[in-house]
């Protein structure tokens, strides 16, 4: 297997609305400063790979026109993923695995959710004959499986808040962060529900980004960078679609996507939490075999901010900057789609 | 640089993406729509372990053999809500235009449960494990917009 590591990470501010810049705008500063910081330029790239869905944008091959932010000619070796960009980056590595002469990679994710909305758009990943045409709609599908945690005595509401607020005072030290601040669990639940057991606070923010990250082989990425962070394992796996298949206060595939890229094989000192919904840390912190020697969203997870379909690469360059700047020396980045984490990816970082 | 941010020199334009889509249901979901439409009734699928899966898929999970309409057999059109979430305020395309509960329903005979929405007119009326039977809408067109809604039985 080849040595493959994260060198860069960079992201956009996460904002409720970008009004004016379009994808490519948002995507060229990101990108254009990260290649600047590793002292590459855009044609040293061997392969890059990008992460987004033209649900959200809604436009067809939105993916074509963001790859004016690269300037894409001479022709590039490139390829995309419609979908989260966590799975673009497990592209991207299983392509360096196959062919040797990619020495560098970079892969971008971006997501603009105020172009629609998104508990209606989201509900396209259901089956399209049984649930998308009735649009139950995301809250409405986190709150079922909340309400199965709470039936099996496994959380309480109080437990969902406690997430919410560990989650927005990590936030606070995060400077690109859209919500933080400091809370108490029994303020928070004096809320109104929005979809019961649900409320405000359990549920992510609407959020514009971008975020993108290098990826170096071997020796490259020790000339490229002081600290590589290294990617020890890498999985994903996948869950039955429909909810009533399923036993939704566990995730099989989290768990078996952990056990897969070999999460215990160590300590983890940080893990970032692809969780859109307070109940469903709870479930992958139980999946993934997290205990309490483990930082939990150290960037504030996703309850700082949220730029869908670029927010699970934003996990992984949470943790790998940690480990970059040592911070950190072993790390898990979860990432997920689907409706009620139907599909989980896991990666393993660990600095030399 | 980015540019100036205000809202004012922003122009907007409003855009509706369609994706018209036309999908067939094939043999098997294709019974379970055509026996709600002609007879108000519901189907599922059974596995090689003898589960009863319902809505009903066309592979076998247990074996992963392709499940053929032999398999389908008739489940009830009550069942048990096994989970469900009181939405205050109805969505635009949902069955219900008024506050309502989504739920998965396990139908009676069926091992596994069906995601739709049950009126039952105030969040206190709702508990998990409550019984609840299916209401079909007039003229059927072989759809899940068959099925008009669950409501508490009794």
């Amino acid at each position: 297997m080849r040595d493959i590591a994260i060198i860069a990470f960079g992201q956009t501010e996460n904002k409720r609305t970008e009004r004016l810049l379009n994808e490519a705008e948002m995507i060229a500063p990101v990108v254009g400063d990260l290649l600047k910081s590793v002292g590459l330029k855009r044609t040293d790239i061997g392969f890059t790979c990008s992460g987004s869905s033209d649900y959200l944008a809604g436009q067809p091959f939105s993916f074509v026109m963001a790859l004016d932010a690269l300037g894409a000619w001479p022709p590039i070796n490139e390829s995309h993923t419609e979908g989260e960009t966590a799975w673009a980056l497990y592209e991207t590595w299983v392509k360096m695995q196959a062919d040797e002469e990619i020495e560098t990679a970079l892969i971008y994710g971006f997501g603009r959710q105020s172009m629609g909305s998104p508990r209606e758009v989201m509900t396209l990943m259901n089956n399209p004959y049984l649930e998308a045409p009735i649009q139950p709609d995301t809250i409405s599908q986190a709150a079922l499986q909340a309400r199965v945690m709470i039936d099996k005595g496994i959380a309480t509401e109080k437990d969902f808040a406690e997430v919410a607020v560990r989650n927005l005072k990590h936030a606070k030290s995060n400077p690109l962060a859209q919500c933080s601040g400091d809370f108490d669990a029994e303020t928070l639940l004096k809320d109104p529900t929005i979809a019961s057991p649900l409320r405000k606070h359990d549920c992510p923010p609407i959020t514009d980004g971008a975020c993108a990250i290098i990826m170096a082989a071997g020796d490259k990425a020790r000339e490229l960078c002081k600290r590589p962070a290294w990617i020890r394992g890498i999985e994903h796996r996948i869950d039955v679609q429909a909810l009533g298949q399923r036993d939704l206060s566990e995730c099989p595939s989290a768990k078996l996507a952990a056990e897969a890229a070999g999460v215990s094989k160590g300590k983890v000192d940080i893990a970032e939490l692809h969780a859109p919904f307070t109940p469903q840390d709870i479930i992958l912190q139980k999946a993934l075999g997290l205990g309490d020697d483990t930082v939990i969203n150290p960037s504030g997870g996703i309850h700082q901010g949220n730029p869908m379909m670029g927010t699970s690469l934003v996990r992984i360059g949470e943790v790998a900057n940690r480990i970059i700047n040592g911070e950190a020396d072993r790390g898990v980045a979860h990432g997920s789609q689907g409706p009620c984490l139907q599909q989980n990816i896991v990666t393993v970082l660990e600095g030399e | 640089m980015a540019p100036d941010q205000t809202q004012e020199v922003a122009l907007r334009a409003d855009h509706k993406l369609e994706f018209p889509y036309v999908r067939a249901t094939g043999p098997i979901l294709g019974r379970f729509f055509t026996e709600i439409r002609d007879n108000g009734k519901f189907v599922g699928i059974k596995t090689s372990t003898g589960r009863v899966i319902c809505p009903p898929v066309d592979v076998d999970p247990d074996s992963l053999e392709d499940l053929s309409v032999e398999d389908m057999v008739e489940v009830g059109t009550s069942g048990v809500v096994t989970t469900w979430s009181w939405l205050s305020e109805a969505r635009p395309k949902n069955p219900l235009d008024k506050p309502f509960a989504w739920a998965l329903i396990q139908l009676d005979g069926a091992d596994t449960a069906l995601l739709h929405a049950v009126d039952a007119g105030s969040e206190e009326a709702m508990s998990t494990g409550m019984r609840v039977k299916a209401t079909f809408i007039d003229e059927r067109k072989g759809n899940i917009h068959d099925i008009a809604c669950f409501v508490p039985e009794d």
